[in-house]
């Protein structure tokens, strides 16, 4: 790739991936857009089946061609990665673009030995002899803090536990120096002291290499502290986009502030009854016509029903989001008010909980 | 943290456990020690937390209560009754009275066969009621859940996301009307917005039903929300004792401290308190240090700590710890009366 191209590193224009089931045209990504630049991360929230996986598959390329339907454009400093074939894909992925999956325990070959794994991509995309690779991959297991690298070098992925697995899966990430790491729910699967380990040490080796990465994860709690930019996901597309601190200080879109507030706090007393989110994501066959988060949402009146909202700017530069009643407009509080006094919202979620709470 | 001892358990409580021990054989002369001693116990209509990081034993005593598989060694009571030493048709009929709630909601239901079908074996297995009574109860339990009894029923569970699928295992365990329920992460699989619908759930029916539960989890902030009193458990032992909002406003354990530290807040401008939280691996259950099993990880390990198992003693109200150097509470006394345990490695 062109080390002098300008602008941001990773550019997603209307990108929409639909799969071909026997229910219809499953719409797993409806029109999103987001741009990243080198040396920054976006988080990428949403529950199970908003489409975060999807999105970041289908920006590393990796989804079969068979029964998806792919429309929009991801652009990897200027190169359209669906124009890719499959050979010139195979040396984008490493040395460009990398990849870390939630479960460290299936991602890793377990019949092969950690240093061979490491070592492959090393040989394969940067031309180096067997004993100079295995350098490399003992440098990277030492930079992820494994310890005793040397002996894990022979060892298989069994012999580990799910944390230094994670780590061996970060050090093949990291293996050809990319530029772009996306890290799917990479500690989702981990205890939450590991969890803290693992999210320290991809800031720090995002913030060493200066490398763009994508950190997707359900979790709000995860991204807080170490994003430069979240967008929330709902039902396929982006629903509210800002810089972390603007997001949580100000946010806009009435799903954002479910789930933050369907979170169990820690500070909170212990009974503390939770603001649960009533219902549950639509079906992505048959998305309704209006605001996808209508069905489940305290704010709604009948124009969310009738009138899909665009992506609105809010008034702080690079933040958008996708409501006609946002929070903490006058709009939105009237909106709000409304649904409380009458119990309910127009398509029935019972709002009481809120006046108790 | 090898915490042994029973200064925290009470007078007539509903559950008690003592000195459970819970060994799996791995090899000749090798066992994992996966509980280690440990005694709890349950007061009516109260939950217990149980919270530790994977591998802390806490599913293994969750399990080790409800005989299967049955504990290496030590007594659990229930009302006074040891169900360690029941045997055949004695145990079995203690089985109604205590239920068990899983982690993973859709490999937990048969997939073959219909919910409503699922739902009403407990009731037939027991030879409850006949079969316009079953389903009455069936249909009732159906709906305290928040599922419609009509279009749940003759489905199968594959047709059910996982939160449905949770509020439908809650619904069987409901079925015989049990007075203790063990919940093993009843919620960790589960997204954040169904998660709060899970834990407001249990707390209704925890109320409607009467309740007694043990919920285990390794979130410190679920455990909290749902919790009357929380135990920490480390390596097979139980490190603190105490009540939520106590324990975590001002832990007595390092390790609960550490733990505490951990959890990602969301919310950016929150400072990061000593950013890693804990450093280090869970040691092997195979062979567990010596003294306390957390000193090869805690800040503040001395000498002592690796020759001495400290033992359970109250540093608040309710509050306890087994610690020789906790953060609140000062250096535990030398302990005379009791020899110097030191664990067999």
């Amino acid at each position: 790739m062109d080390d002098a191209h300008e602008g941001p590193v990773l550019e997603v224009t209307d990108l929409e991936t639909n799969f071909k089931t026997p229910a219809g045209l499953v719409r797993a990504v409806d029109g999103v857009s987001l741009s990243l630049e080198r040396g920054k991360t976006i988080g990428i929230v949403g529950e199970s089946g908003s489409g975060k996986s999807v999105l970041s598959r289908s920006i590393m390329g990796l989804l079969p061609s068979g029964n998806v339907v792919r429309k929009g454009s991801v652009r990897y400093q200027g190169q359209e990665i669906g124009e890719l074939t499959p050979n010139q894909l195979r040396d984008f992925w490493g040395p460009e673009m990398a990849m870390i999956f939630q479960d460290p325990m299936t991602s890793l070959n377990p019949v092969m030995k950690i240093g061979n794994q490491i070592t492959e991509s090393i040989r394969y995309h940067l031309d180096q002899s067997k004993s100079e690779s295995r350098e490399t991959a003992l440098a990277l297991l030492q930079s992820v803090r494994i310890p005793e690298p040397t002996k894990r070098l022979n060892e298989y992925p069994h012999q580990l536990s799910g944390g230094m697995r994670q780590r061996v899966c970060i050090a093949v990430a990291l293996a050809c120096g990319p530029r772009l790491l996306i890290a799917d729910e990479p500690t989702t699967a981990l205890d939450v002291t590991v969890q803290s380990q693992i999210l320290d040490l991809l800031q720090g080796q995002q913030e060493a290499r200066f490398m763009a990465m994508i950190l997707v994860t359900h979790d709000l709690g995860v991204v807080a502290g170490r994003t430069d930019e979240i967008a929330v996901m709902y039902a396929g597309q982006i629903v509210e986009r800002a810089p972390t601190k603007v997001l949580f200080s100000k946010m806009k879109m009435p799903y954002t502030e479910a789930l933050l507030k369907s979170i169990p706090k820690i500070e909170n007393p212990s009974h503390t009854r939770l603001l649960a989110i009533s219902g549950r994501p639509p079906s992505l066959v048959s998305p309704p016509s209006g605001c996808r988060f209508e069905p489940r949402c305290l704010y709604a009146q009948d124009r969310c029903r009738e009138e899909m909202p665009p992506l609105m700017l809010a008034e702080t530069p690079g933040h958008e989001y996708r409501c006609w009643f946002p929070v903490g407009t006058p709009e939105g509080k009237a909106a709000l008010e409304k649904n409380l006094r009458e119990k309910e919202t127009p398509v029935g979620v019972d709002t009481s909980a809120l006046v108790n709470g | 943290m090898a915490g042994s001892g029973k200064a925290h358990l009470r007078d007539g409580s509903l559950l008690r456990v003592e000195d459970l021990v819970v060994e799996f054989p791995a090899g000749p002369g090798r066992k994992v020690h996966a509980v280690s001693g440990i005694s709890l116990d349950v007061v009516e209509g109260e939950t217990l937390g149980l919270v530790g990081e994977s591998g802390c034993g806490k599913s293994t005593t969750g399990k080790a209560i409800m005989q299967m598989p049955r504990p290496t060694s030590g007594t659990v009571a229930f009302e006074g009754e040891a169900l360690t030493s029941l045997k055949g048709e004695a145990l079995r009929q203690t089985r109604p009275t205590m239920q068990m709630i899983f982690q993973d909601p859709i490999s937990s239901l048969n997939p073959r066969r219909k919910v409503g079908d699922i739902i009403g074996e407990p009731l037939r297995v027991w030879g409850r009621g006949d079969a316009d009574e079953r389903e009455k109860k069936v249909r009732e339990v159906l709906e305290a859940v928040g599922i419609d009894p009509d279009a749940a029923m003759p489905r199968r569970p594959h047709q059910f996301s996982g939160g449905q699928c949770q509020r439908i295992s809650i619904a069987r365990a409901l079925m015989l009307d049990p007075r203790v329920i063990i919940c093993d992460e009843p919620v960790s699989a589960l997204d954040v917005s169904v998660q709060a619908q899970i834990l407001n759930l249990l707390e209704d029916m925890k109320a409607r039903y009467g309740l007694t539960l043990i919920f285990i989890a390794h979130d410190l902030a679920v455990v909290k929300n749902v919790s009357d009193r929380v135990a920490v458990m480390y390596l097979g032992k139980v490190c603190e004792v105490g009540p939520p909002d106590t324990l975590y406003e001002e832990p007595a354990h390092h390790y609960t401290a550490a733990l505490l530290s951990a959890i990602p807040v969301p919310d950016p401008e929150a400072e990061r308190l000593d950013a890693g939280g804990i450093g280090g691996e869970l040691p092997s259950p195979l062979d567990p240090p010596s003294g306390c099993r957390f000193r090869t990880r805690c800040p503040e390990a001395q000498e002592r700590c690796a020759a001495e198992e400290p033992l359970m003693r109250e540093v608040g109200v309710n509050h306890f710890v087994a610690c020789h150097f906790p953060r609140i509470g000062g250096t535990a006394p030398p302990d005379a009366s009791v020899p110097v345990t030191v664990s067999q490695h």
